[in-house]
């Protein structure tokens, strides 16, 4: 978490840096510098899911006499929760080319139709969540759950932090307009939001068809 | 992906500053090939078929739509091969190989000669 909050506050110094300075060279070589640091933020990232995936892999299999992938888990509703982050990646996708476009109105209304994907998403990883708990498969009844909870619950922690991030973007973006400083803010949460989708498919297909193959 | 006519002509004021950026074709064709790539696993596995035969082809159709979601999405192309973010990249796919395969190699390993009873069956 200090990483993240480290590597948000040195984008945000950067971020300010490029609207104190109104040569235009700086401003493209502020934002190329931006978005290559964050792009090495989302590498150690993805070094963190690796983690998270091979524990899971290697526990796959310790149930510890409780239930298994096979009876937990529902494929209709993890197809749905896929659509949903796919969708999204290609809302989020356009909100971009209208930005390059420069229609605001656009850009938020793409925005908004994305959030309102990735709360689904957000919804229904909850509701299984909260029903596997009930059925008492929580992440305390085996080394299985505790890693299936960690490995999925951080993604789902992490498309949260990206739609409260979303909805900051869109409130700059209603209050400045499309400048250069949130034109960087958009690529740099559309890399955030892409990169998530792929852990996605990294996720529904270890973890869940795997799970129920 | 995005260099063709029709694909160019969406982009008005198109300025090329190294980043590439993508169109509304490519994020189109990335939507529709990730559809084809996550509905045939699905549907296999969904249709009950032998894990040893749903298993490697999810996983190979997993690889395939993670590069169909970094070509179209994240637009990472010839273009972008000499920038520090390909290397970035390509180290950070060398480390979550020797992680990933390198647990899983070391930890059937202890499993089997360690807990002889306790191995999955499969």
């Amino acid at each position: 978490m200090t990483v993240h909050a480290r590597l948000a506050f040195a984008d945000a110094a950067l971020v300010a840096d490029h609207q104190v300075d109104d040569l235009h060279e700086e401003h493209h070589d502020t934002a190329s510098i931006t978005t290559l640091g964050f792009w090495i933020y989302l590498m150690s990232d993805c070094i963190l899911f690796a983690a998270l995936f091979a524990t899971f892999s290697v526990l796959r299999h310790e149930t510890a006499g409780g239930p298994d992938a096979r009876v937990l888990f529902d494929l209709p509703n993890v197809a749905v929760e896929t659509g949903c982050l796919l969708v999204s990646s290609l809302t989020y996708g356009m909100a971009m080319i209208a930005a390059e476009r420069k229609r605001q109105t656009q850009v938020l209304a793409w925005l908004g139709v994305t959030l309102v994907l990735g709360l689904t998403f957000v919804g229904l990883e909850v509701q299984e969540f909260i029903g596997l708990i009930h059925e008492s498969a929580g992440p305390d009844r085996s080394a299985f759950l505790s890693s299936f909870f960690t490995l999925v619950g951080t993604h789902g922690l992490h498309v949260t932090a990206g739609m409260i991030w979303m909805v900051v973007l869109m409130a700059h973006v209603l209050r400045r307009g499309l400048t250069d400083a949130n034109m960087t803010r958009l690529m740099c949460l559309s890399l955030f939001w892409h990169f998530l989708d792929i852990v996605w498919i990294g996720v529904f297909t270890v973890v869940y068809l795997m799970g129920v193959a | 992906m995005h260099g063709n006519t029709p694909a160019s002509l969406l982009a008005d004021g198109d300025h090329h500053d190294g980043a590439s950026h993508g169109t509304v074709q490519s994020y189109l064709t990335g939507f529709a090939l990730s559809v084809i790539l996550t509905a045939l696993p699905f549907a296999l596995v969904m249709a009950g078929f032998r894990a040893a035969v749903a298993i490697p082809v999810a996983l190979a159709l997993g690889v395939a739509q993670m590069v169909v979601h970094l070509v179209y999405f994240l637009h990472m192309d010839r273009a972008s091969s000499r920038s520090w973010n390909m290397a970035a990249f390509v180290f950070t796919l060398i480390i979550l190989l020797i992680v990933v395969v390198g647990s899983l190699w070391v930890m059937y390993h202890l499993n089997v000669n360690m807990m002889p009873g306790m191995m999955p069956s499969d």
